[in-house]
């Protein structure tokens, strides 16, 4: 699949980078007027890779995501009126709004949510491979991570465990070159990342992040791999993150230089221009198109603002009854003591 | 010089140094005690996920990497348990690390080196080795972070022996209680409350030290003892002062050492008040108001008591994130000033 030259999947990829995008900048400046609380890890400049992985996906495929995960959410299928109701504490919001950002999950869509703990998604997308594996499903299991992640213990033990039971999961790595100040350059000692898959006997690339049919052709792989039961492989998406870490960020740790750097290999411009005519092929979208999938997403993000605010604040009366799932069925059969 | 000039001369610097005792934030406070403690002795060492340029994820370290350089405040990448082994290693080794841990619900990804590795040593090799790590870490709710960056996990550390677990909760003693937890030849978790580093008090210049296991009485009263931790302890004071004006005297103890932990200060309290009321923002369950409440009445201060312990705790619920749910989930003033009357009043 191209998504360059095929106009349904142009749309679809652009318009997605673009509802990233405005859904961010409308966060950013609701957090900056203080009409949104807590903090905020925005995905600006890295829409491309959410945007291919998932386009990799079939319904029922399964990711989890991260404290940056509102490109994974948005990429996934995710309603944005539910999202920016969580964000605005919202009782409508995917997590009634007891999780916030840093926790919306939409497990409908098969997002097993985002994590407020660097890699607390890599060994829990094992086990969801696995889940899959011991039910004999074809799902496939995306774990999206950035390169801080790859220095935890759970992110080793998660994809050895992955990599030893041929569980169908494919891990993708964010590369945005830090993880808050620390840099890639001084955080290991490998050159690429991919470097570290074959340490655990699975494949693994490096590919440009900020395309998403370079994205989208790396994933697609390692999912057919993954479904007809090769196991799992490592992706590594090389990209850049255009805001502070979070809002406390006052990016000593890089030059205002390296960020523009960064800027003009936006992600989106650049596929818009591949999508016009850019490339050798023949265009797939004209102008117009490109248009008016600006404006879809610019509507979308709009009116989710619009429903998320018209909607009730979180209910404080409720706050112990969601602790605890009820109790189901006995497994064993028979009746409950 | 004009006349002015004189009398300003004459009369300013004299006024001024009694008048104002220095004051720091809370955040300053612990970093100059950690400046005091680097300068006195090279075997003291920061390290920690962006301690370094970014100054530290609260700030609190701030510009420390430009005193001392980056081999002494060291950035690491994001990996708790390699740090915190790191700094047991380095400890058992000679040196003296500070580790700081982000936000202390990460403690949980250190939690071998914690308590199996720093607490246990000591006591599994006979006493031939010692670590004398301190462990800083941020906890508390109140800033829209959310269940997994918002926890009060005090209780889990109290309840390993060979730890030390200090709950500064004012300027003052957040510089002395960590320069006295970097002088301990054994491990220290050093529980500091992101609501308390923008908060100012009077600290001394001077590298102070306040002793551990010293419980301060930050107010006395006469019907109810006030027993609180962390960012509770204002809550407390506040509360007390309300009380105050309601006719209800409180005293307000602030343990500041759970481990090891002046109990007799707190006993000798409720004696003279014939009430307890124990405030922790932690859950209600297993937290580390219920061992002060069993201090309380294992001693002879049962005797004395004109109603029963009571606690004000968090709910038994993960911080939430919306702000309405968050304050619900942990006491706030009103619900000390309820509380502590209601005890005067029934009994
Ligand atoms: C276990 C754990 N340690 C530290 C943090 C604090 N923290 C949150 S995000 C982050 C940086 C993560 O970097 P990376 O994985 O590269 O993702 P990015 O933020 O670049 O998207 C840190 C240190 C955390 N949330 N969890």
């Amino acid at each position: 699949m191209t998504l360059t030259t095929e106009a349904d999947r142009a749309k679809h990829a652009l318009t997605t980078m673009w509802t990233i995008r405005r859904f961010e900048e409308a966060v950013d400046d609701m957090f900056a007027r203080g009409l949104m609380h807590g903090t905020m890890h925005l995905s600006i400049g890295q829409e491309a890779v959410p945007t291919g992985a998932c386009m990799a996906l079939s319904e029922g495929d399964y990711i989890t995501s991260t404290h940056r995960g509102h490109g994974h959410c948005i990429a996934k299928g995710a309603k944005l009126d539910a999202m920016m109701a969580e964000l605005l504490a919202k009782e409508t919001g995917y997590c009634r709004g007891r999780g916030g950002s840093m926790h919306i999950a939409d497990v409908a869509t098969g997002n097993l949510g985002a994590n407020g703990i660097v890699a607390g998604g890599v060994p829990i997308a094992a086990g969801a491979g696995l889940a899959v594996r011991m039910r004999g499903g074809s799902e496939v299991v995306v774990s999206f991570f950035g390169d801080g992640a790859v220095n935890e213990g759970a992110w080793h033990e998660g994809v050895n465990l992955a990599a030893i039971w041929d569980l169908p999961v494919v891990f993708v790595c964010e590369n945005n070159r830090y993880g808050m100040s620390m840099s890639v350059d001084r955080a290991f000692n490998v050159d690429t990342l991919a470097e570290r898959a074959r340490g655990y006997g699975i494949p693994g690339v490096t590919v440009d992040g900020n395309d998403p049919q370079t994205v989208y052709d790396a994933v697609a792989d390692a999912v057919r791999r993954a479904r007809s039961g090769g196991g799992p492989s490592f992706v590594e998406a090389l990209t850049y993150r255009w805001k502070g870490h979070s809002k406390s960020d006052k990016n000593l740790y890089r030059t205002r230089e390296e960020i523009e750097s960064w800027r003009e290999r936006d992600p989106i411009a650049a596929f818009e221009a591949a999508v016009t005519g850019g490339g050798a092929t023949a265009p797939a979208l004209s102008e117009s198109d490109v248009e008016e999938c600006r404006a879809l997403a610019r509507d979308r993000v709009r009116e989710a603002i619009r429903t998320a605010n018209a909607a009730p604040d979180a209910d404080a009366a409720t706050l112990t009854d969601a602790v605890y799932a009820p109790a189901g069925e006995p497994i064993a059969g028979g009746t409950r003591a | 010089m004009t006349t002015t000039s004189d009398t300003r001369s004459a009369v300013g610097p004299a006024v001024s140094a009694v008048a104002e005792p220095r004051t720091l934030t809370y955040s300053e406070a612990v970093r100059e005690a950690m400046a005091q403690a680097m300068a006195a002795d090279d075997r003291v060492f920061l390290l920690g996920e962006d301690v370094g340029t970014y100054g530290g994820a609260f700030g609190v370290s701030g510009d420390l990497v430009h005193r001392f350089g980056t081999e002494r405040v060291r950035d690491t990448p994001i990996s708790e348990l390699g740090i915190v082994g790191a700094a047991v290693g380095a400890g058992l080794a000679g040196m003296r690390p500070i580790v700081e841990i982000q936000f202390s619900d990460f403690t949980a990804q250190a939690m071998d080196q914690i308590a199996n590795q720093a607490a246990k040593i000591h006591f599994m090799l006979g006493g031939a080795a010692t670590v004398p790590m301190v462990l800083r870490a941020p906890g508390g709710s109140g800033t829209g972070a959310a269940a997994q960056h918002s926890q009060s996990l005090e209780a889990w550390f109290a309840h390993v022996p060979g730890l030390q677990v200090v709950m500064p909760s004012t300027a003052a003693d957040a510089k002395g209680l960590l320069l006295s937890a970097i002088d301990d030849p054994n491990p220290v978790i050093v529980l500091e409350h992101k609501l308390l580093y923008k908060q100012s008090g009077p600290v001394p210049e001077e590298p102070v030290r306040v002793r551990l296991g010293e419980t301060a009485v930050r107010r006395t009263g006469t019907d109810v003892t006030i027993v609180a931790t962390g960012v509770m302890v204002s809550r407390a004071l506040e509360a007390a002062e309300r009380l105050a004006a309601d006719g209800v005297s409180a005293s307000v103890l602030d343990p500041r050492t759970l481990r090891p932990l002046d109990d007799q200060t707190i006993v000798d309290s409720v004696a003279a008040t014939g009430r307890a009321l124990l405030v922790q923002e932690a859950p209600k369950t297993g937290g580390f108001m219920s061992e002060i409440a069993a201090r309380i009445v294992e001693s002879p201060a049962f005797g004395r008591l004109q109603a029963p312990v009571s606690r004000l705790c968090g709910l038994d619920v993960p911080i939430p994130y919306a702000p309405q749910l968050e304050q619900a989930a942990v006491p706030q003033v009103d619900d000390i000033v309820t509380k502590a009357a209601e005890l005067v009043r029934r009994w």
